[in-house]
């Protein structure tokens, strides 16, 4: 085998109270595709942030092309040819696609002006060579994640890169946008360019790479050539034990009566005349691209953005709902879609944050807040949920990222809700979290709890919802009946023209 | 839960009993130390000493009561600074507000209007001004540098109307003793800082308001859609804060037996300066009254010390300036 372009050997890294890795051996090859596995915590992030120069290992050493690689931080390693795509995209989100792509980079004339034109040039061979269309004066910050991405993958371009990693690259994804990337990266490697892809779903994972590595624990405990892999296998080197089923199944069918009437909603900025049914103890899946509406019907219906038009009736009976304290009290929660700047106060505590939504029933005199029933009730959560922290006094901001997310649905179940909206609810949680968030939907749904479940995860769509709708353009475009249910079906329906 | 399951819940318990226990074990002093405003507390001592080695005079009773009412005009202005630094606003317009509740509290009483009603009044022009602030910060989106640095030029320049640069006299004597009199031997504005302080504190920490407040500064939007009505909030914290600074308005009249047309200007620093060497995050979500009066204190004892060692006013200016940075350098350091 030739010699690979990096190597790592016995790489150990250790923060305050925790060994995030224990002699990791890693190596890939020039054009070789590798993905990165592992729950959260399991050290992948840990690992890419060592190989681009965010971290310095505590001891081992690296070898790129053989040759002894001495990287102190970003700027060192982007001049290797090493270059990281991070989760959540560091760009400036006020500067056009143009100043993005040459930022601290920029091209000058002779007589030191910046060169714009020659810049545009080169920015428009490279995303040609993309294959995007990608308007170049307008704020990057107002175009999809996805654009963002190529944006930045294009940066990664022209420094030259040898390495490109990504960390979660599909998790604000569309399932078309996905595959444009997937197209990408086999670009890439036709290239000769070293891809490093991290990710949770496993689909993605078989279609896009050449070979596996997985990590747990700090540890590097095993490694699947991509061909002959099996998902089994593949989980229970993540997990460290076998998982039979990833889905719970529902031990109760909705009922037929109607909780939830949506009446001719519409509203800013691009959702028009939706009405649906929801049912008692039902699961409907909202299925769509990014941009389709779903997102933002969910804030109409919890109040948090204003309808412009729309009628919303529980148990048949019109009620107004133009403030999210208004929905909760009628009982409908709404979790969303990025749980670090939306749901938590990432400073404050566990405990504080469980009881964010419920200060009314928790209010005494002088508008005293109850500690005592307030720690109660945290900690039934916490020992319901099983949320791993250190204590309810812990600040939410050190919990790993499912235990965040059980915080949050934590604080909405706090709520008692009747009709409980799910944005994304798995987004960026490791298996594990996300198998014991699935059996706690299906177990509420059963308890007679209604459920929107908005997911950009079809595999969990279909297997959660009683009925899906698919939207489209912020219209509802399809209602599919449980015997109905499939990704051909949803993703049929999505594409339709 | 399986037997693996369980035996990992059970390791992860031991280990947080034993940190508990090392945290019960821990000296009264090294508890002591785990608190935010040690820090700053133990500069205060600090400072004190040295000022004391340098001037002498400074411990006299005379002197520290002097002090005492000078911090104690600072620190009320300053809580109601703090409860709106901890949502990430800022209020510019405190000393001006200061100055306006001031000279309407004279008028009124000038005019022989009751005491009680005269000092309401005053009160009443602060929270005014504090509710347009809120009003448009909250429903109009103005940032609340804006609003309040329009508010510092309007309030001020209704004073200047309204007296047209005079100051405003016949106060009556009975209601000189707020600002100049003093009780079990601590001047009544000390009495007044204290008062509000437990009763602000009490706010902050023990209710549903309080947790609202710092949860705005740790995340809004996360508030927002946790069903809090984060405008109305706000709007309230402004109005807070007008009501601290027409308080110490209000007690200046009384303390210079007049109302004076510049009386504040310059305050709005003085208050943010305090909160800041108190230990409060301009981005908002921590800080603390306690902090606060710290804050204030460090900053009367420094301006007092200088004056006693007849070290230039200008000097005085110059060292605050420092001060306030070092502050927020130290805070940086500590949360490295």
């Amino acid at each position: 085998m030739a010699e690979p372009l990096l190597q790592l050997n016995r790489i150990c890294k250790s923060f305050p109270g925790v060994r995030a890795l224990d002699d990791v051996d890693f190596s890939i090859q020039e054009g070789e595709v590798v993905g990165l596995l592992g729950e959260n915590g399991a050290g992948k992030s840990t690992l890419v942030k060592i190989i681009s120069g965010v971290y310095m290992p505590d001891s081992g050493d690296m070898l790129w092309r053989g040759n002894k690689l001495n990287i102190k931080s970003i700027m060192d390693a982007q001049e290797r040819g090493i270059t990281i795509i991070f989760q959540e995209l560091n760009n400036c989100p006020n500067l056009s696609a143009l100043e993005n792509l040459f930022l601290g980079r920029e091209i000058h004339s002779k007589a030191g002006m910046v060169d714009f034109r020659t810049m545009k040039k080169k920015a428009e061979e490279i995303f040609s060579y993309l294959g995007v269309q990608i308007p170049l004066n307008i704020p990057v910050g107002k175009l999809s994640i996805a654009l963002q991405q190529m944006v930045e993958i294009g940066k990664a371009l022209l420094t030259k890169a040898k390495l490109i990693i990504m960390d979660e690259p599909t998790s604000s994804l569309t399932e078309r946008e996905t595959q444009k990337l997937f197209q990408i990266i086999k670009e890439l490697k036709a290239q000769n360019i070293t891809v490093i892809f991290i990710s949770h779903k496993l689909e993605e994972v078989f279609e896009v790479t050449d070979r596996l590595v997985v990590l747990r624990d700090g540890r590097r405990v095993g490694e699947l050539e991509t061909k002959s892999a099996t998902r089994d296998a593949l989980v229970s080197l993540m997990v460290g034990r076998e998982i039979h089923s990833f889905f719970s199944s529902r031990t109760k069918a909705a009922e037929t009566d109607v909780l939830l009437k949506i009446e001719d909603f519409s509203g800013p900025p691009n959702v028009s005349g939706v009405s649906f049914d929801l049912h008692r103890g039902e699961i409907l899946g909202l299925a769509g691209l990014i941009g389709a509406g779903r997102t933002e019907l969910a804030l109409l219906m919890f109040g948090a953005e204003q309808k412009t038009s729309g009628r919303i009736f529980l148990q048949r009976k019109e009620i107004q709902v133009r403030s999210p304290w208004q929905a909760i009290e009628n009982g409908i929660a709404y979790l969303s879609e990025d749980r670090k700047t939306k749901s938590l106060i990432l400073p404050m505590m566990v405990r504080e944050n469980i009881t964010m939504s419920i200060h009314s029933t928790l209010s005494g005199f002088l508008g005293t807040l109850n500690r005592k029933k307030e720690r109660e009730i945290a900690d039934s959560f916490v020992r319901l949920l099983e949320i791993k922290t250190s204590g309810l006094e812990q600040v939410v901001n050190n919990l790993s990222g499912g235990n965040q997310q059980k915080v949050v649905i934590a604080k909405w179940l706090a709520t008692k809700p009747s009709i409980l909206i799910l944005d994304e609810p798995t987004r960026g949680i490791d298996v594990h979290a996300k198998a014991e968030i699935h059996k706690l939907i299906t177990d509420l749904a059963d308890k007679g709890t209604s459920i929107i479940l908005i997911s950009s995860e079809l595999p969990e769509v279909v297997a959660l919802s009683d009925r899906v709708l698919v939207m489209h353009e912020g219209k509802i475009r399809k209602v599919l009946d449980k015997p109905e249910i499939s990704q051909e079906n949803i993703m049929g329906a999505v594409f339709a023209s | 839960m399986k037997e693996g399951g369980a035996g990992a819940t059970g390791t992860v318990f031991l280990k947080f009993k034993e940190a508990t226990m090392a945290r019960e074990q821990k000296s009264f002093v090294a508890k002591l130390f785990s608190y935010r405003e040690s820090a700053i507390f133990l500069a205060l001592i600090l400072l004190m000493a040295a000022v004391t080695i340098f001037a002498p005079n400074f411990m006299s009773g005379s002197n520290l009561y002097l002090v005492s009412r000078q911090i104690s005009f600072v620190a009320i202005v300053a809580y109601g600074e703090l409860f709106v630094i901890l949502t990430g606003g800022i209020d510019l317009s405190v000393g001006s507000i200061m100055g306006l509740s001031g000279v309407i509290s004279a008028l009124a009483m000038a005019s022989q209007l009751p005491i009680w009603l005269s000092v309401l009044l005053g009160l009443l022009t602060g929270i005014a001004c504090g509710l347009l602030n809120g009003l448009l910060i909250s429903y109009v989106r103005i940032a609340p540098f804006i609003v309040t640095l329009g508010m510092l030029s309007f309030a001020r320049g209704i004073i200047l109307i309204i007296t047209k640069g005079w100051p405003v006299t016949n106060i009556p004597k009975p209601f000189l003793a707020v600002g100049q009199g003093d009780l079990l031997a601590l001047p009544i504005p000390v009495w007044v800082m204290i008062v509000l302080g437990v009763a602000a504190h009490f706010v902050l920490s023990k209710t549903t308001f309080g947790r609202r407040t710092y949860a705005i500064g740790g995340n809004e939007q996360a508030t927002f859609l946790s069903g809090i009505n984060v405008k109305k909030i706000k709007v309230f914290l402004y109005m807070v804060s007008g009501a601290m600074a027409a308080v110490v308005g209000i007690i200046l009249v009384a303390r210079f037996n007049s109302a004076q047309a510049d009386t504040g200007s310059g305050w709005e620093l003085d208050a943010i300066a305090a909160a800041v060497i108190g230990g409060t995050s301009l981005s908002g979500g921590s800080g603390s009254i306690l902090g606060v009066i710290i804050g204030a204190a460090i900053m009367g004892v420094i301006r007092n010390g200088l004056v006693l060692m007849r070290v230039s006013a200008y000097w005085q200016t110059a060292v605050i300036g420092v001060i306030i940075v070092l502050a927020a350098v130290l805070d940086r350091l500590k949360n490295k």
